[in-house]
């Protein structure tokens, strides 16, 4: 069996798998990662979004053993080491972004990847950009706000991070 | 500040956003075995033989099964709802032992060390099957010498209901419309598929499932297998979305349950997506004939339905149950002279269908507000004016309507100024106007849909009078801890929706303790003892309310506690955010005080149990009613079949609102699905009985990039059948969005001749629509 080496939320790991084991099951079913979900069979749903190497993949297409040397973050580890949550996190969670939370991993990392290329996306494009991840709870809507909100968060505008969503 | 009404982000979120998940497939166990089913090519067929020889011998299997390995023990699967003197309910068992009539259906089944083995040997079993004839098409499986499902025949029920003199509304009525409306079956698709874990110590049983119903389940489970109540304790973890497809008792249950028996160890399923197309119960599929007598100013006379309701190749849970939630439905927010409702429940050869968000009333809401549009055709009438002729007005609630059911309250008046409002009615139609006299090729409809729907299912002596195996009532136990912590313990079970933050914002009211004190426990039956579940708007109408009521409870007897300790009598004793004071003096206690004074025990009154705690059973009096008004504007290029929403407006009447943030949520999430069966989504079965839309590659949810932006607000009338006001909003959004986007699209086609396009409405049907009416001419 291929013997791999892949660094995961920042460890290390060394460990044999077999050919074909997706790299989501070596992160849900090896290593206990289980904040990334599986939502489908075809590469359509993105629930299992990670960043390999800093680019968002969605961890149900790739191999395990693709992913050798390579560096894996997963939602698990996209808090800083004080525990201090990512914007996207907190944009998500100010926006009511999620309900069950099941696309979130996923959402939330592909937004972020979503902003690495444009930091600044209109509502259509962030629409685009996330096209390849499902959602069947929020209808959108609030994740677009989110999206929208972490990308003013991560640039240093934001100033409204904190305050409470006025009743509406 | 009260808690009640403000917009509290959620205590669920930051498990959520941070991947600290609690899914059924994250459990692992020590010798955990993993099951994969075989299943059903067939959509009916006798089996001849299983062999399950050679499968037994590949690395890591420990067992295979066939279905006469469970024979003995498999009982068949629930339905709660028999309907009817005349319904029929085929045996249904978990795993097929002599015939298959669905493809899909599990024949066999490998248990494995790892999840890819137990996939690897199903090749290995080999099953021989004698085919039959697949029944696909209802009509045709209702004739004479149709192939049959089930040796009784096709005939699932008939069910029918009247109000009023129906043959005197239709006689010489100055007008009737007829129409037939096709509900295409749905998937409901939860983004978490489903999975089951279950595990025995040897004399009791947990199994943890993907469910909206752990409550019921456990009875149901024991019911089936025989393993008495009390050994059997059901979790459900995370729920990813239910819908309604997670309302049910589902074979894999029952069989991942067997399956631990016979092995002794824990044992876990989880489902591929392409396995849950196929064996997720579907939704909907129902044609609808729909007829409307009236006058020619457009005041209804009556309405008749005539239904055939796909019941797929077995009863499930509430399967003939689901046309008739609709039933009462159909007359929706009009005031009519007669209504007659029949409906027939068919067999074939397909997945049973049951709850999908709505069940039965967006069928309903569907039907009658393409009809009321189709009136106002032909009566040449604006659709908005024909509804404002008939409905009730806001000065007549309460109201009992022709099928029977007591509207406590409502104002569509004021939700559909306040749609009109915010959409522009009158411009739009003005630019409506102007396109279609330019004869410009993308033309711009308009759809209106002004429903109500039934919801807070139920009030338990109405589901006894429907033949409903359960009652409708939900439970709470509330208890305060020492150190003046609160412990709210629901029967109601959370899946997306935000129980714990709304059920922390009624106790911190109720209370007086801060929001942040109070924790919510769920889905467990060895601690949330008693319930009856989530499903059909219901965990804030019902279990809502017993969360305040068991609140109540807990103050009247801190109140006691209170009076006690100020050496007062309690009728002098006022309650006041967390405090108990004396009238007219200074002297208080506060509610954590009297929680620790309970606790040590020391002082209480005399005969005073020292428990801080209260249970509460809440059973509704009556359904809670939401309405509202939805506009659709969509743009349909007559040349292509596109259409694209330019806006949609909905204006919702949920009664009270306990949190804003999560009700604006509920609602954006079920346009979303409302929208989606207008549009894009249809389980396709080929004429062998193959389901064709088996990935999400086929069957196609909708994307953000499919969706538009939403306009929501809402008015607030607030319920009068509960003390909190409050009406349901899970399923409000699905009801009502259908009708108002189809009845945009036939608006924007209806001067080239169209009446109807059937859904989903996608560009190919839109442009053969068109061509058909105009002979190729559009
Ligand atoms: S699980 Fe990877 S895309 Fe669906
Ligand atoms: S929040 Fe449930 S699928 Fe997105």
């Amino acid at each position: 069996m291929p013997r791999i080496t892949v660094t995961v939320d920042g460890i290390q790991y060394e460990e044999e798998v077999e050919p074909r084991l997706l790299l989501v099951h070596f992160l849900r079913d090896r290593l206990g990662k289980t904040g990334t979900p599986i939502g489908c069979d075809t590469t359509n749903c993105g629930a299992c979004t990670v960043m390999l190497d800093g680019k968002s993949v969605k961890s149900c297409s790739v191999l395990a053993v693709q992913a050798d040397g390579c560096d894996v973050l997963t939602i698990e580890g996209l808090a800083g080491a004080d525990g201090q949550w990512h914007p996207m996190q907190t944009a998500f969670h100010e926006e009511h972004a999620l309900q069950c939370g099941f696309c979130t991993p996923g959402m939330i990392m592909s937004a972020i990847d979503l902003l690495a290329e444009n930091p600044d996306p209109s509502e259509e494009a962030i629409r685009e950009g996330l096209e390849g991840n499902l959602c069947r709870c929020t209808g959108y809507c609030n994740i677009v706000r989110a999206v929208r909100r972490g990308a003013q968060a991560m640039s240093g505008q934001s100033a409204a991070a904190n305050q409470e969503v006025p009743a509406s | 500040m009260t808690e009640v009404g403000r917009a509290r982000r959620r205590k669920e979120d930051a498990r959520l956003v941070t991947g600290r998940t609690r899914w059924t497939d994250n459990i692992q166990m020590p010798g955990m075995l993993y099951v994969a089913f075989l299943r059903s090519p067939m959509a009916h067929a006798r089996i001849t033989r299983v062999d399950t020889s050679a499968a037994r011998g590949r690395p890591g299997v420990v067992a295979v099964y066939s279905g006469r390995d469970f024979a003995a023990e498999q009982g068949s699967l629930p339905c709660a709802w028999p309907v009817s003197e005349d319904v029929v309910i085929p045996d249904h068992p978990p795993m097929a032992v002599s015939e298959v009539r669905y493809v899909g259906e599990a024949v066999a089944c490998v248990v494995a060390t790892d999840r890819y083995k137990a996939a690897d040997a199903l090749d290995a079993i080999e099953v021989d099957y004698e085919p039959l004839p697949a029944v696909l098409d209802m009509r045709e499986a209702l004739t004479e010498d149709s192939p049959k499902v089930h040796e009784s025949g096709n005939k699932a029920f008939t069910w029918t209901f009247s109000g009023g003199d129906i043959d005197a509304a239709f006689t010489g009525a100055p007008v009737v419309v007829e129409r037939e409306y096709v509900q295409q079956r749905l998937i409901p698709t939860a983004m978490e598929p489903r999975a089951v874990v279950a595990s025995t110590d040897g004399e009791t049983f947990t199994i943890y499932s993907a469910t909206q119903i752990p409550h019921v389940l456990r009875v149901m489970l024991a019911v089936t297998t025989g393993i008495p109540e009390h050994k059997l304790r059901v979790i459900a973890p995370d729920v990813g979305g239910g819908f309604g497809s997670k309302l049910q008792v589902t074979a894999e249950e029952v069989l991942t349950l067997l399956i631990t028996r016979r092995l002794g160890k824990p044992v876990k399923w989880t489902e591929s997506r392409s396995e849950g197309n196929l064996t997720v119960h579907h939704g909907r599929d129902q044609i609808q004939r729909i007829s409307v007598a009236a006058e020619r100013d457009g005041r209804l006379r009556g309405i008749k339905v005539d239904l055939l309701a796909d019941m797929g190749a077995y009863l499930m849970l509430v399967t003939p149950g689901v046309p008739l939630l609709g039933a009462f439905m159909y007359n929706g927010i009009y005031k009519m002279d007669a209504y007659h409702f029949a409906c027939t429940g068919v067999f074939t050869t397909k997945m049973p269908t049951d709850a999908y968000r709505g069940a039965g009333r967006p069928e309903a809401t569907y039907a009658l507000e393409r009809v009321m549009d189709e009136l106002a055709a032909e009566l040449g009438m604006d659709p908005m004016e024909i509804r404002r002729r008939n409905w009730i007005r806001h000065e007549e609630f309460p109201y009992t309507t022709i099928a029977g059911l007591t509207y406590d309250s409502g104002n569509y008046e004021a939700a559909t100024d306040r749609a009109m409002t915010l959409f522009g009615y009158d411009k739009l139609r003005a630019e409506q106007a102007d396109r279609r006299e330019r004869r410009d090729p993308v033309q711009l409809g308009i759809g209106i849909s002004t429903y109500t729907e039934m919801c807070g299912l139920a009030p338990s002596r109405v589901l006894g009078s429907l033949a409903y195996g359960a009652g409708g009532w939900e439970h709470a136990n509330v208890r305060m801890l020492p150190t003046g912590k609160v412990e709210v313990v629901t029967g109601s079970s959370p899946h997306g929706q935000g129980h714990v933050t709304a059920w922390s914002q009624i106790a911190a009211d109720a209370l007086g303790v801060p929001f942040e004190d109070v924790s919510v426990i769920h889905g467990d039956t060895a601690i949330a003892t008693k319930g009856m579940d989530t499903y059909g708007s219901r965990s804030l109408v019902v279990g809502g309310m017993a969360v305040l009521q068991a609140c109540e409870k807990v103050k009247e007897k801190a109140r006691q506690v209170a009076a006690h300790m100020l050496e007062a009598s309690a009728d002098d004793v006022e309650f006041d955010q967390g405090s108990f004071r004396v009238r007219g003096t200074g002297a208080a206690k506060t509610i954590q005080e009297i929680a620790f004074a309970v606790f040590a025990a020391h002082d209480l009154p005399d005969g005073f149990e020292p428990r801080l705690d209260a249970d509460a059973t809440f059973d509704p009096e009556n359904f809670s009613f939401p309405h509202g008004t939805h506009l659709c504007a969509i743009e349909v290029d007559t040349e292509t079949g596109q259409s694209r929403i330019r806006s949609y407006v909905a204006v919702d009447d949920v009664g009270k609102v306990v949190n804003p943030l999560i009700v604006e949520g509920q609602v954006h999430g079920g346009l979303a699905q409302g929208i989606a069966q207008a549009l894009y989504e249809e389980a396709v079965y080929d004429s062998e009985g193959n389901l064709l839309t088996t990935t999400m590659a086929d069957y196609l949810i909708p994307s953000a990039a499919d969706l538009p932006d939403f306009v929501t607000d809402r008015t607030e009338t607030p319920a009068t059948s509960n003390p909190l006001g409050v009406k349901g909003v899970g399923e409000a959004g699905t009801i009502a969005s259908t009708p108002a986007v189809v009845n945009a699209i036939v608006d924007a086609l209806r001067p080239h001749g169209v009446h109807d396009v059937r859904m989903p409405c996608t560009p190919e049907r839109i442009w053969r629509t068109l061509q058909s009416v105009n002979g190729g001419a559009a």
